[in-house]
């Protein structure tokens, strides 16, 4: 179905009213895809938009007719080259998954066969589908790798997918569904699991495979400014129905519904920086040239000073691996320090967990990334929230119950709550559940670990309003550990950039996101993506330097 | 890796040695005296005590544990009470029948399990996936003597096409071999099967819900090879730990199997052994046994960290 007769502009995808339903052996349960129709042709990249839930994904993968567990086509057609992949037959249907519709997924990680080499896989769809020969397959693969930018491409294809990095495996899964040069590619949120910096080289490479090869691709995303760079057509979904379709530069610019008006808005506001209030007073938390590592081998924290008062938001930014988490962990005891001091209000912390009093407990509290992890599913709110209350203040069970619907209502939670469990809540309110835990010790400061990057981008920003209510209201101190430099931008006042385990810049956060910045400093907030189409182009032409400037900074470092 | 695995050889090398202690202390407080059961009606004190210091009984039993364990390491497992001769002559020939015997029945055994697994994944929740998991369920739980017996009674009494009896001798030529403990071979079967056939269909379900798989059918994969060649390999590791523990079985558990059909192997050899008080034989046996159910687990160990490609492939 490929090869011949291409042209570009001619239909070769559409999409009618599609209904998809979950059914289940109980009956009907609900409808995840309300008659979506949309049309794509050959070269064009349409971009679908919208939270978790929108259903997105379910309609990307229909165009390969699946559908996940349970979930079942129920209405609508599917036109590939004039014909309804809801009538194929089953055999019909393989063949068009990957030569004629191809798929990439969003954790490459996850979607590679840990026990095959990357050639073994990127060439299955080819050789399996009689399409190219084994030599044949190889010899292409060999040039997508290398179209694909990646390192030592003819020999690339020989490693396991944990011997490559998450950016070079998302390339890889990108020369895996272009190898029998299939007519569509669905990009499924191919950029979210990648840091800022991976994901502008990652990106940059897609759009130059799509355009240089003429595909024609339905890109998924919940990011705006990313879908902004690469497609011509933008669709915002929400709850499985489609809210606004329009070229890309429309829905940017002048939005027609609400709904658009408001993601576009999220997207663009904040960058007014959060002022930094010196008050003088002696700081609540002092971490100084504190180092830690795992199995004593590598630095994982090497010489990190940070400084919190009461009051504060101080954001701790950097790329996955630069120890900001194990920086979380350190403070909170759950991994020793191996040298250096960590103060709380003058005293100096012991290094181990175990060996600190129920007080300094208290004191500092954690909210982690994953609430549906750190919420044990078995306990009732009750239970979850009560235990520090009585744990800390030893309180009547009375009181404990008193203090549980008090925080509930603090967390604009309703009452009726208390005795549900962590199952039937949604991903926001199970993240609020974490607030109201760590509040119940009634802490002087909490470390928020990549609190909002597990949650949509509206729901996020209620969990950020919530934190900030709380902060006024309690004088709260937070430490706010996010690669999401937007939010920090608006919600940190001080900030302090990680970068392989040492800090690289560190103050308010109005000077160091201000030039002159520091050069890492300025390669993370350039791959920020913008919501303007062009963007990419801009931050690609400066690339080249801006890496220089951090690899000639990164020599300069200290230690 | 290979200190992972040169960890698991010494760790074997341990449980051997803790196992021999066990063995030593089980035959020690064995009900009745050693010498007593040698001279049965001739026994008078003084040719007791005389009999005791002649074995060495009358030192102290740490003493004597390090002796035995040290002849054992060099090969030497002593004499047989019973029949004067060398414990290693007269285990060799049984343990001989008793390895031939659990090859034979693994042999056919572990593939036709792996497979009946692999296609029950396959066709999971339809008829065959049904069938089989009934019948394999019932096979597990009828005891093997009973199966023994069936099997004796319509493939061997009513058709006559198997003995019923599998008296092989040193002498017997291979292919003879091979038909005359078919019957038990089967029995063995029936037994391990089940386990084997199950753990490997619950463990290809298991990893078929990941991502990766459902990446392969997105490939436009037929079902058979995201089963065979996606699945199967990462659900390896406990695979082989379930078809080594049945080994094992093969090798330590046929005590019964041998007794229906009169198969001289080293499971009978030491039940013999024990009613006698031939203390040295059955010191052997439980050595014998020990050993093969360690080193059997070992390997097993061994292959499921060679199955897990990151340690295969280090970064």
């Amino acid at each position: 179905m490929s090869g011949h007769g291409r042209k570009v502009g001619e239909t070769i995808l559409k999409v009618e009213k599609l209904r998809v339903e979950v059914r289940t052996d109980r009956g009907n349960g609900p409808t995840l895809v309300h008659d979506v129709s949309l049309e794509l042709k050959r070269g064009e990249v349409i971009g679908l938009i919208g939270e978790s839930g929108a259903g997105k994904s379910t309609i990307g993968l229909c165009t390969l007719g699946y559908t996940r567990g349970g979930c079942r086509m129920t209405g609508g057609q599917l036109f590939f080259e004039g014909r309804d992949i809801r009538q194929m037959s089953a055999t019909e249907r393989r063949a068009l998954r990957g030569p004629g519709v191809s798929y990439i997924a969003q954790s490459a990680a996850a979607s590679f066969n840990p026990a095959m080499t990357l050639m073994q896989q990127v060439c299955e769809i080819p050789v399996k589908h009689g399409i190219l020969s084994v030599a044949e397959a190889e010899a292409t693969a060999k040039r997508l790798f290398r179209e694909l930018e990646l390192p030592n491409p003819d020999t690339f294809g020989d490693r396991y997918p944990h011997q490559v990095s998450g950016g070079q495996l998302q390339r890889a899964m990108a020369a895996m569904a272009m190898a029998a040069k299939p007519d569509i590619l669905v990009f499924d949120e191919p950029t979210t699991a990648l840091d800022v910096t991976t994901q502008v080289e990652v990106l940059a490479s897609f759009r130059k495979l799509i355009r240089e090869h003429g595909t024609a691709a339905i890109y998924i995303t919940h990011d705006l400014a990313v879908v902004a760079q690469i497609a011509d057509h933008i669709m915002v979904l929400r709850h499985g129905k489609m809210v606004e379709l329009g070229t890309c530069d429309q829905i940017l610019q002048a939005p027609r519904e609400e709904y658009t008006r408001r993601l576009v808005a999220e997207r663009v506001a904040g960058h007014a920086f959060r002022e930094d209030l010196d008050t003088g007073e002696a700081p609540l938390l002092q971490v100084s040239n504190v180092v830690a590592s795992y199995h004593s081998l590598l630095r994982v924290i090497d010489n990190v000073s940070v400084e919190v008062r009461r009051g504060d938001t101080v954001a701790v930014v950097g790329e996955s691996g630069s120890g900001k988490s194990t920086l979380a962990r350190v403070i909170i005891g759950l991994l020793p320090r191996q040298s250096g001091d960590i103060r709380f209000q003058g005293q100096s912390l012991p290094p181990a967990l175990k060996d600190r009093s129920k007080d300094q407990l208290r004191r500092v509290q954690m909210i982690y990334q994953m609430a549906d992890v750190a919420l044990n599913p078995n306990q009732t709110l009750h239970e979850i929230i009560g235990r520090p209350v009585q744990f800390y203040f030893g309180r009547s069970r009375e009181d404990v119950r008193k203090r549980v619907l008090e925080l509930l209502r603090l967390m604009d939670l309703p009452e009726t709550f208390i005795n549900r469990k962590p199952g039937e809540l949604s991903g926001g309110q199970k993240q609020r559940i974490g607030i109201a835990r760590a509040l119940a010790a009634e802490p002087d400061l909490i470390i928020c670990d990549e609190v909002t990057s597990a949650l949509d981008q509206l729901v996020g920003e209620e969990i950020l309003r919530l934190l900030k209510k709380l902060q006024e209201e309690l004088g709260l101190a937070y430490l706010f550990i996010t690669h999401d430099l937007g939010t920090v931008k608006r919600i940190a006042n001080k900030v302090a950039v990680m970068l392989k385990g040492k800090l690289v810049a560190g103050g308010e956060t109005s000077k160091v996101f201000a030039p002159p910045y520091h050069p890492y400093t300025k390669l993370l907030l350039s791959s920020v993506p913008e919501m303007r189409s062009d963007w990419l182009d801009e931050v690609l032409a400066s690339r080249v330097q801006t890496l220089a400037a951090v690899r000639a900074a990164q020599v300069s470092l200290p230690g | 890796m290979l200190r992972l695995i040169a960890q698991r050889l010494g760790l074997g090398l341990i449980t051997l040695w803790a196992a021999s202690i066990l063995i030593f202390v089980g035959t020690e407080i064995l009900p009745g005296d050693l010498a007593s059961a040698i001279l049965q009606n001739s026994a008078t004190p003084e040719s007791l005590a005389e009999m005791r210091s002649e074995l060495g009984l009358d030192r102290p039993a740490i003493v004597r544990y390090g002796e035995w364990l040290g002849n054992a390491a060099r090969g030497d497992l002593g004499h047989s009470l019973a029949s004067k001769r060398d414990v290693v002559e007269e285990l060799s020939p049984r343990l001989k029948n008793t390895v031939f015997l659990a090859a034979y029945a693994a042999i056919i055994a572990v593939p036709l399990a792996v497979a009946l697994g692999l296609m029950a994944a396959i066709w999971q929740g339809g008829v065959y996936d049904r069938l089989v998991n009934f019948v394999t369920l019932l096979t597990i739980s009828v005891p093997e003597y009973l199966v023994g017996y069936i099997l004796i009674k319509y493939l061997s009494v009513q058709m006559g096409w198997f003995p019923s009896l599998a008296n092989v001798t040193p002498e017997t030529p291979t292919l003879d071999r091979i038909y005359l403990t078919f019957l038990p071979v089967m029995t063995l079967v029936l037994v391990v099967v089940a386990h084997m056939m199950r753990m490997t269909r619950a463990s290809v379900l298991n990893i078929m819900a990941s991502p990766y798989i459902e990446m392969a059918f997105l490939k436009g994969l037929p079902k058979w090879r995201v089963v065979v060649r996606h699945a199967f390999p990462n659900a390896l590791a406990p695979i082989i730990n379930v078809i080594a523990l049945n080994l094992a079985y093969l090798i330590v558990g046929v005590v019964v199997v041998e007794a229906v059909f009169v198969y001289p192997g080293l499971g009978q050899l030491m039940v013999d052994a024990v009613s006698k008080h031939d203390v040295p034989v059955v010191q052997a046996c439980g050595l014998v046994f020990a050993a093969a159910f360690i080193l059997l687990n070992m390997i097993a160990d061994i292959l499921a960290i060679l199955s897990n490609p990151r340690l295969r492939h280090p970064r």
